[in-house]
C-alpha cells in the first residue's frame, strides 16, 4: 500500500533525506547576473577547453557533480545513485558526464524541470530505503541548446520579447538518510498540462498552466498555502510565465504576490542583459536552487521553499509538424526542518 | 487546470507578450539595409573607375558582398549587425552570405561533410528553392506570354 501518498499528487516523506552538499558551475553572462555571488565557479570561457559546446557542457556537468561530492566529504564510491539529465537529444550531456564517473546511473528527461524531476525521484530513492546517498543534477549549455532548438550562434537573427535564454551552467545536490538539512520534505508530481501554445519563443506561456496545475494540487494535497512558504520558485517561466501565474493564480484565489518569484527572472538583469523574458534551460532551475536558494537556506534567511522546475517537452521535429507544446512542472519543498 | 480553455488562454497569452517595436525595427532596418546599399553602391562605382563594364561591375560588386557579409561573420560581427538591422541586414546578399556561413562555421565539428557541407544550407536552401523554383515558373510564363512576338 502507498502509505506515504497524501492526496491525489503528493508524497509526504516519512524519512526526509537531508541535502549534505550542492555545487554549482556558470558561464560568464550568468557570472555577470544579480545571483554571481551564490555561485561556486564562475567560467570565463563557456567553451572551457573543450573542441565543441556538447563536451564542454558534459565537462561543466561532471565537475560540478565531483564537486558537489566531494564538498559532501564523501568519495565517488560512497554514491548509491546518480540521477541526472539535461536538453540534448538522447540526453548525451548526462550520459558522457556518467561515463566518467563511475556510480550507478538513471538518466532523466524532464526537458527544464529535471532539477526538481531528479530531487524528486533521489528523495523517494532515499525514503524508501533504497539508497543511502543520491546525487541529483542536471545542466544546459547556451550555445548546445542554441544550435539543437535554435539558430547557428553568427546567424545574424532576431529573437521576440518573449523569448528566453538558456542559461549555461549545472547544479548537483548530493542528499543523504541522514543530515542535518535542508530537509526534501514534500514531492509533488507533474501531470503533463498542454494549453495549446505553439510558439516556441513563447514557452513561458506554454509552461505556466502546468506550473499552476501542480502548485494548485500541491496546496490541496498538503494543506499548505502560499502564507506556509517562504519561496514558492518556479524553474524558468520568465517574466511573461510569472506575470501569467501570478494573475491566474489569483483568480483560483491563491495570493502570491511577494512569496513567488521565477529562477529564470531571477538569474540575469533581463534589461542591462538583454535576456528578454529571462533565463531558461535546465541549469536555471538547478543553478538558483543550489546556489541561491541552498545558501539562502543555510543562512537562514529562507525556511521553506517550493521548487517548481518547469519543463516544455517538445523538440523541433514535432513544433514543425504543428503540434503544441506540453508543459510539466514538479514540486519539491525543501525545508530547513524536518516537517 | 483540467477545465482550462485553450482557446481563451491561448488569446489571453498573446496578450501578455510584450510587443515587438515595430517602428524603431523599421527604422533601424532602414537604416542598417541603406548602409549596405551605400557600400555596394561604392563598389560599384570603384569598379566602373577601373574600368570594367557593366555585367563585370554587377559580378564584381556581388562578389565583394558576398565576401564581406561572410568575413563579417566569421569575425563575429555580422549577428550583431543583424540583431540590429533586422530585415536590413537579412535581405541584401551580405544577409544571405550570413545564412550560410553561420550554419557552416557552426557545424564544422560534426566534421567536412555531415558537417558543413550538409549544414550549410540549412537556412539558405528554402530560400534557393524557392527563389530558383519561382524565376523558372516566370521564365516559363515569359516565354508563353510573350511567344511569337
Amino acid at each position: 500500500m502507498a502509505i506515504k501518498r497524501i492526496g491525489t499528487r503528493t508524497v509526504k516523506l516519512e524519512n526526509p533525506p537531508s541535502i549534505l552538499s550542492t555545487y554549482t558551475i556558470v558561464g560568464p553572462k550568468e557570472g555577470e547576473g544579480p545571483l554571481r555571488e551564490y555561485f561556486d565557479e564562475i567560467l570565463e570561457d563557456d567553451l572551457w577547453g573543450q573542441e565543441s559546446w556538447e563536451k564542454s557542457e558534459s565537462k561543466i556537468q561532471e565537475e560540478t557533480i565531483k564537486s558537489a561530492i566531494a564538498n559532501a566529504g564523501l568519495a565517488t564510491k560512497d554514491i548509491d545513485y546518480l540521477l541526472s539529465g539535461d536538453l540534448l537529444n538522447q540526453i548525451i550531456t548526462s550520459g558522457y558526464t556518467a561515463r566518467q564517473i563511475s556510480v550507478p546511473f538513471f538518466g532523466l528527461y524532464g526537458a527544464c524541470s529535471t532539477m526538481s524531476q531528479s530531487l524528486s525521484l533521489g528523495s523517494m530513492l532515499i525514503d524508501g530505503g533504497f539508497a543511502d546517498k543520491v546525487v541529483c543534477a542536471t545542466s544546459s549549455h547556451f550555445s548546445t541548446a542554441e544550435r539543437q532548438y535554435r539558430f547557428p550562434l553568427e546567424y545574424g537573427n532576431q529573437r521576440s520579447f518573449s523569448a528566453q535564454w538558456t542559461v549555461t551552467g549545472a547544479g548537483a545536490t548530493v542528499l543523504s538518510s541522514s543530515g542535518n538539512g535542508p530537509y526534501i520534505t514534500y514531492v509533488t508530481t507533474g501531470k503533463i498540462i498542454d494549453p495549446g501554445i505553439k510558439d516556441v519563443n513563447n514557452m513561458g506561456a506554454a509552461m505556466a498552466p502546468a506550473a499552476m496545475d501542480t502548485l494548485i494540487n500541491h496546496f490541496k494535497d498538503t494543506g499548505f498555502s502560499p502564507s506556509d512558504y517562504d519561496l514558492i520558485i518556479t524553474g524558468d517561466l520568465g517574466i511573461v510565465g510569472k506575470n501569467i501565474v501570478l494573475e491566474l493564480m489569483a483568480k483560483e484565489g491563491y495570493d502570491l504576490k511577494g512569496i513567488y518569484t521565477d529562477c529564470g527572472v531571477e538569474i540575469f538583469n533581463n534589461i542591462e542583459q538583454d535576456t528578454h523574458s529571462g533565463g531558461s534551460g535546465c541549469g536555471c532551475a538547478a543553478t538558483v536552487f543550489n546556489g541561491y536558494i541552498y545558501k539562502e537556506m543555510l543562512k537562514g534567511t529562507l525556511n521553506r521553499v517550493l521548487l517548481m522546475a518547469t519543463g516544455a517537452l517538445h523538440s523541433p521535429v514535432i513544433t514543425q509538424q504543428g503540434e503544441s507544446i506540453p508543459g510539466i512542472a514538479h514540486a519539491v519543498t525543501i525545508d530547513v526542518n524536518k516537517g | 487546470m483540467d477545465n482550462l480553455n485553450k482557446k481563451d488562454y491561448q488569446k489571453y497569452a498573446e496578450r501578455k507578450i510584450p510587443k515587438p517595436t515595430y517602428f524603431k525595427n523599421i527604422i533601424l532596418a532602414f537604416i542598417v539595409g541603406g548602409l549596405i546599399c551605400v557600400v555596394g553602391q561604392i563598389i560599384r562605382n570603384t569598379l566602373f573607375k577601373y574600368g570594367l563594364d557593366e555585367k563585370a561591375v554587377a559580378a564584381g560588386t556581388s562578389i565583394i558582398l558576398v565576401f564581406l557579409g561572410a568575413f563579417l561573420t566569421g569575425i563575429g560581427v555580422y549577428d550583431k549587425i543583424g540583431k540590429i538591422g533586422g530585415a536590413g541586414a537579412a535581405v541584401p546578399i551580405t544577409g544571405f552570405a550570413n545564412s550560410i556561413v553561420s550554419p557552416a562555421m557552426e557545424f564544422k565539428r560534426e566534421g567536412f561533410i555531415f558537417g558543413v557541407a550538409a549544414k550549410m544550407f540549412s537556412i539558405a536552401g528554402p530560400v534557393l528553392v524557392y527563389g530558383v523554383g519561382s524565376s523558372i515558373i516566370v521564365g516559363i510564363l515569359k516565354l508563353l506570354l510573350t511567344k511569337g512576338r
